[in-house]
């Protein structure tokens, strides 16, 4: 069973189309990107399958059932504009949110002395949060968002500001709880993140859907058919095709085809003149260029 | 419900746990208090320098004995000024001559004071009001007048008001018909709740509001809405401060009495009794009618009904209370973090406080008048202005009435504000319009 399946979401303000029409679903256990540039409508959307609005038109099913407002303590949601109230102290803070979330008194302080340990904050808990640094304060917010053990876990930007230790003790953390068979909505506008840790991503822009799937089919079905090849040997052949680029030393040459076949019977031909190929491989886009590809194509 | 208590919880801890509240709280009525027994002791301050006056009196009329009073230590003499002047070794600091008075008739007496320093005004006045009393206790014995045919001239009148309605009558016992004391009690007790409440609305509804707008800016508005609805972190909000706006408001009106009576016998000063000293000494008053006073005043204390006046106070206080503090929820949500954005839309809801504020001030004088009546049914005004007129005893319908109307309104408003809190908190950028907030209002969730 899907841990979310949206169907048809729309959502407008006034005039201005936020989400529109927008289908697809997100299976348990897995990291899904939500991609899409600023203003595309990602937050609306994370903002109705929170419960912070409604949407207009269309449903949203939460492990089979309808989407309520019950469900919200089975998510967790880290929002990209960050906050937490600065004046209160680490401790007091996350059982405020653990409260709100549904949890007793006793079952959030054990859960929050765990998380203490993982992120090696013992001593955090009687500091007011104005009295940490960003990356602390980040790491409260991520604790406050997970307090609750959710099914579903969004995650707004969840790396902005952080540094690459950081970063990196929170992608393990998200790739632990993946593991322990929570989904994790993923939005960022920040691809090469995108490509480390997801294996389904949708992009939306200016409120629809453009592209869904796994990031390995997403990418063959956008890719241009471009190889390159490495000589060896200082000796390169003669290039007449238009579409082509050399790199590196000049030793290598990009080439498109209209496929691999053609490419291999291309190679054939310049081994049989006695050049020497040290490499073959074909290039496949960065989810990147797909991005922009597809974003700057839309305008 | 319980996600509202534990809003409502944080809320009141995080203020109770802020020194600033301590201080608000606690040391604010200290301050105000002690400030009221300063001004009491430096207004009635009577000077220490203690003059020794000698007396000529050629009049005689202090019969060779008077009492010390007001700083002043009197002495007799026998000499003239000359004599007295040119003594060696001068024991006193100012010698007060009588001269010979001519009979009743004589409406202005004119006596000599010398000394090497002029009299303060205060010493003046006093000396002045002891010779005064004394030439006209001489001519009381002069034209044979007793004090007891003096008072038996002056006539207290008293109103006794009674309503016209034969029922009041058989249904109120003896000692039920109030005098005028009633009104002034009345006007006092309504003035004070009016004034309470117009405090209240005031502090704690830009508590509410400087708090929602907090959250916005803090941009932690989101995480909570995640967790409960708008309208539950609304209601939260509400309450935790409410319940803090009664606290301080305890703390006022129990610790500014208590310092101020702890202060003035601190200082050995009765500002009150003092005035009432005064009063009958200058002969405006008589002790007896001081008592009556006094007597009258307890009496009629105990006339008000004060469990229901309680009562209804409370009622009208959580009505208000809830009106305005969701508007200026609403209006906190609806700007950002800068102060000076509120002006504009805080202005709307400040002008029916004043309003009522100003209408109430003339309701205390005339609690029965059509504006007075009307002010205290109309829900945006009758918070403010039905307090002051409960002590006037209204009439059950128009109790009744404002109340049913406080309701739907408080209903109604605060459904308003939650529809506009719950889309103003989430909207980031430039203040919102009027318009705006009314769209705001129609907005699908």
């Amino acid at each position: 069973m899907d841990t979310l399946e949206i169907k048809n979401v729309s959502k407008s303000y006034g005039n201005f189309v936020a989400v529109d029409k927008i289908s697809f679903s997100v299976p348990k256990g897995v990291i899904f990107g939500l991609l899409g540039p600023n203003g595309a409508g990602k937050t609306s959307l994370i903002r109705i399958i929170n419960s912070i609005t409604a949407a207009d038109e269309g449903s949203i099913e939460f492990f089979g059932e309808p989407l309520i407002r019950m469900h919200q303590q089975k998510i967790g949601y880290l929002p990209e504009e960050r906050g937490l109230y600065k004046k209160m102290t680490v401790q007091d803070q996350l059982e405020y949110l653990g409260k709100l979330k549904g949890l007793s008194g006793v079952e959030t302080k054990d859960r929050i002395e765990n998380w203490y340990s993982i992120f090696g904050m013992e001593d955090w808990g009687k500091k007011k949060i104005q009295d940490l640094s960003k990356g602390m304060q980040q790491k409260v917010q991520f604790v406050s968002t997970v307090l609750h053990e959710p099914k579903l876990l969004i995650l707004d930007e969840p790396f902005s500001g952080l540094d690459p230790v950081n970063t990196n003790l929170m992608k393990n953390e998200i790739i632990r709880l993946k593991n322990s068979g929570t989904t994790i909505l993923f939005s960022t506008h920040r691809m090469e993140q995108v490509e480390e840790v997801c294996e389904k991503i949708v992009l939306i822009n200016k409120g629809a859907l453009v592209l869904e799937g796994e990031i390995d089919v997403v990418k063959q079905k956008y890719k241009d058919h471009l190889f390159q090849f490495e000589f060896g040997g200082n000796q390169i052949p003669p290039l007449e095709q238009e579409n082509c680029q050399t790199n590196g030393n000049g030793q290598n040459i990009i080439l498109q085809f209209d496929d691999i076949k053609q490419a291999n019977n291309q190679m054939q031909i310049w081994m049989a003149e006695g050049y020497v190929i040290k490499s073959f491989k074909e290039i496949l886009p960065s989810i990147n260029d797909i991005f922009i590809k597809l974003v700057t194509t839309e305008k | 419900m319980n996600k509202i208590f534990i809003i409502a919880k944080r809320e009141f801890l995080i203020r109770v746990k802020n020194r600033k509240f301590w201080l608000a709280t606690l040391l604010g009525p200290m301050i105000l208090a002690i400030f009221i027994v300063v001004v009491g002791f430096i207004l009635g301050y009577d000077g220490d320098d203690e003059k020794h006056v000698v007396i000529i009196d050629r009049a005689n009329l202090f019969d060779g004995s008077i009492k010390d009073q007001a700083n002043f230590y009197f002495s007799f003499s026998d000499k003239d000024v000359q004599g007295l002047r040119n003594t060696a070794n001068r024991e006193y600091d100012g010698i007060l001559y009588i001269p010979v008075i001519s009979g009743v008739e004589e409406d202005q007496v004119e006596v000599d004071f010398y000394s090497d320093k002029n009299l303060d005004l205060e010493k003046l006045t006093s000396l002045k009001s002891i010779i005064s009393s004394e030439i006209r206790d001489y001519k009381l014995k002069e034209m044979n007048i007793t004090q007891r045919q003096l008072d038996q001239l002056s006539t207290r009148v008293i109103v006794r008001t009674e309503k016209l309605d034969p029922d009041w009558a058989s249904q109120n016992k003896e000692g039920a018909k109030s005098s005028e004391f009633s009104s002034y009690l009345g006007a006092g007790l309504g003035m004070a709740m009016g004034f309470i409440m117009y405090l209240i609305v005031f502090i704690n509804g830009s508590m509410v509001m400087k708090s929602v707008m907090e959250e916005k800016t803090n941009r932690i508005v989101e995480v909570i809405i995640s967790s409960v609805k708008p309208f539950e972190l609304m209601m939260g909000k509400i309450l935790g401060v409410g319940v803090i706006g009664l606290i301080q408001f305890l703390s006022w009106v129990l610790l500014i009495p208590t310092v101020v009576l702890i202060g003035n016998v601190f200082f050995g000063f009765e500002t009150d009794l003092q005035a009432l000293e005064d009063m009958q000494r200058t002969g405006n008053i008589s002790s007896d009618d001081m008592e009556f006073m006094v007597y009258q005043f307890i009496s009629e204390m105990d006339k008000i009904p004060w469990f229901k006046v309680i009562s209804l106070f409370v009622l009208f206080f959580i009505g208000g209370y809830l009106i305005y503090s969701s508007l200026f929820a609403a209006v906190g949500s609806a700007i950002g973090d800068d102060m000076h954005d509120s002006q504009s839309l805080v202005l709307p809801i400040t002008i029916p406080v004043l309003m009522a504020f100003y209408i109430m001030m003339t309701t205390i004088r005339v609690p029965d008048s059509s504006l007075a009546v009307w002010s205290s049914i109309f829900p945006l005004f009758s918070p403010i202005v039905m307090p002051a007129r409960l002590a006037f005893d209204p009439p059950f319908w128009q109790i009744a009435l404002s109340l049913v109307l406080l309701a739907g309104a408080v209903v109604a408003l605060v459904w308003i504000s939650g529809r506009i809190y719950r889309v103003g908190i989430l909207m980031y950028g430039k203040k919102a319009s009027f318009k705006e907030l009314a769209k705001w209002i129609f907005y699908r969730e």
